[in-house]
């Protein structure tokens, strides 16, 4: 069977929710985001299957892709030094630990 | 089954494998390289597409930035041989029924949905026409949001360093 639209969405369905699945069961800041980051992949591949089989006339895929990376990399390192900040304070990235804005 | 198909399903099990071991592996170390892997077979599968601006950007910003990013981070944090524990049963099957019912709906969804072309002329995404519409101020131009882009990186940079800067006046 050749490979189409639905082989690509079937993947990207995949991935995003083994990307949700890690953000539940995950506990530690970076494998969270982490699982963030195949939660993008997943999204950034639908953008391109669609525009390659449903909408070929235009590349507005291909930028929401290109945008779509652009914010992740910008996400990824606020996140991170964030999670530097935490550790400084904590000496763990355990979200469990970090509690005290808790009711 | 010719080669293509082989390709591009020999593509798809290394990204969902990869995955899958990214998001159980125990070891913080192995689940960052896996991920490195996962990203590398998203690049593929551009490529298998013949979108190949897109899949040199991923391989460029996610390999070759992101995951170092990780990696260094995880380096600063823990030590690289610890294992992490693994989450109680009761998270790991509600997590795992939640996942299963998401993934069954949304392929149900995916499934009876009969996708059409719009059967306009094909445009090449190529790096010319991909340069001309991301720098073009008319009709389906992205000039704008290339520079609201380009400003909020700069946000985040110096963000970034405000947050992880070690204060030196902070007594506390």
């Amino acid at each position: 069977m050749e490979p189409g639209l639905y082989h690509l969405l079937f993947i990207s369905t995949a991935l995003f929710f083994i990307g949700v699945f890690g953000f539940l069961t995950r506990r530690n800041l970076i494998t969270m985001l982490m699982s963030i980051e195949l939660i993008l992949n997943s999204v950034c591949l639908n953008f391109v299957a669609f525009n390659k089989y449903v909408w070929p006339g235009e590349l507005d895929g291909v930028f929401f892709t290109v945008f779509i990376i652009a914010i992740a990399a910008a996400e990824a390192a606020v996140a991170i030094a964030i999670i530097i900040n935490l550790y400084r304070s904590h000496r763990s990235i355990d979200v469990e630990v970090a509690g005290e804005l808790k009711g | 089954m010719n080669g293509s198909a082989i390709i591009f399903y020999g593509l798809g099990a290394l990204t969902l494998v990869s995955a899958l071991l990214a998001v159980t592996a125990k070891k913080i170390f192995r689940a960052a390289i896996f991920l490195l892997f996962t990203l590398i077979g998203v690049a593929g599968i551009y490529f298998w597409l013949n979108y190949e601006f897109i899949a040199a950007v991923q391989i460029v910003v996610y390999v070759g930035g992101i995951v170092v990013m990780i990696i260094f981070s995880i380096f600063l944090t823990q030590q690289s041989g610890e294992k992490l524990p693994s989450p109680p049963t009761r998270r790991m099957v509600s997590a795992l029924v939640a996942t299963i019912l998401g993934f069954a709906l949304a392929g149900l969804q995916i499934w009876q949905h009969h996708f059409t072309g719009d059967g306009k002329i094909v445009i090449e995404p190529s790096v010319l026409n991909i340069g001309k519409r991301m720098l073009g101020t008319g009709d389906g131009g992205y000039a704008l949001p290339f520079e609201v882009v380009s400003m909020l990186l700069l946000a985040a940079m110096i963000g970034c360093i405000v947050i992880a800067m070690r204060s030196n006046n902070k007594t506390t």
